[in-house]
């Protein structure tokens, strides 16, 4: 693939994953701001998401959103404010998407699985 | 207004110093006249570009007190700060002397970034109409006005950082000849202006917009061309 195609391909891949954060943030604000009224505990939390698909799939889109979008955010400040090498920042980028990828979905699932105990 | 204004204008090439001037003021006077005065009648060693001292030419930028600016449209009352002047080359090109910058890495950008005209038509062939109110033609209207002056190319911070980036005076052209129907050479084009020192490369600072003396806004060209070639990269153009 040309250098050409490759920058107008991570451009479109940023924009619609910027476009699905947008989204996903206002959404993930406006919860916690209405969940809290009720007050806000462990047990409140794990009552309203575990178990939830709905909730599940939501934020496996998030999370994948910024699996996408930062790494190629990273790849810019790499390029511009480093000397790094084209080969290291994409091993950079690749490796950085993997961990927002296991950490996000170890919380999410763990949250989704996770039962009130005593 | 005081008789006099001190001003400090750099001498030398990438090193040197600055070095300070007392020039009379006068009614409606520019930086430009400030700089023709210290070299007529002060110092004629100052070396200094400028040609047609009324905004069509883009060879007088300077930057001023810290900003690029056109000086033979700039007034002296809207850019002094205490009585006092600073005045030193463009940022992000090499200086040959005290304020006379080399340029050519600025217009080998322009066609670097395809801002030559690929005629499509011989001279047997009838002219295009291109009507005004024509939406490519009003597109390309936004950005055509363009003198040249390279104040984008010095205020624009992603240029500092990447010195292979083609920067706004060079993308802002290339938008205007991707809005020309008679142009057939917006392939090369727009492989040209999408590689990693290409338009993707810029952040939409806006600084170029905050800068241009024509009040013309290079980010909108380069927003304009990033939509460009996501087209022509989804239909395998480029």
């Amino acid at each position: 693939m040309s250098n050409a195609r490759v920058e107008t391909k991570l451009w479109v891949w940023q924009r619609l994953s910027a476009a699905v954060l947008a989204v996903c943030v206002i959404i993930h604000l406006v919860v916690i701001v209405y969940a809290v009224q009720d007050g806000l505990s462990a047990a409140e939390i794990i009552s309203r998401v575990s178990g939830n698909f709905l909730w599940l799939a939501f934020y496996s889109v998030f999370v994948i959103a910024i699996a996408v979008h930062a790494p190629i955010g990273i790849r810019t400040i790499l390029k511009e404010m480093t000397s790094v090498g084209p080969g290291a920042t994409h091993m950079i980028m690749a490796t950085f998407s993997l961990i927002i990828l296991a950490m996000g979905f170890r919380a999410v699932i763990g949250l989704f699985n996770a039962s009130i105990i005593g | 207004m005081s008789n006099s204004i001190k001003v400090s204008v750099w001498r030398g090439r990438e090193t040197g110093e600055f070095q300070s001037f007392d020039v009379p003021r006068q009614p409606s006077q520019t930086v430009l006249d400030i700089v023709t005065f210290i070299q007529r009648n002060i110092d004629p060693t100052l070396s200094y570009r400028f040609a047609c001292r009324v905004g069509m030419c883009g060879s007088c930028a300077m930057t001023v007190n810290g900003k690029p600016r056109w000086t033979c449209r700039t007034h002296v009352d809207k850019v002094v700060e205490d009585g006092e002047i600073k005045i030193s080359p463009l940022r992000n090109l090499k200086v040959v002397k005290d304020l006379t910058c080399d340029m050519t890495e600025f217009f080998d950008k322009m066609n670097k970034a395809e801002g030559k005209f690929h005629p499509t038509k011989t001279r047997n062939d009838d002219f295009d109409v291109v009507l005004p109110d024509d939406p490519t033609r009003q597109l390309a209207a936004q950005g055509i006005e363009c003198i040249g002056c390279a104040v984008c190319y010095s205020a624009c911070d992603v240029v500092e950082w990447n010195k292979d980036y083609l920067g706004p005076a060079a993308l802002n052209r290339a938008w205007t000849l991707v809005n020309d129907v008679r142009d057939g050479g917006n392939k090369e084009r727009l492989t040209a202006i999408s590689g990693d020192s290409g338009c993707h490369a810029c952040h939409s600072q806006q600084g170029c917009v905050k800068h241009c003396p024509k009040n013309l806004s290079p980010t909108r060209s380069i927003i304009g061309l990033k939509r460009a070639t996501m087209k022509a990269a989804l239909k395998g153009e480029i």
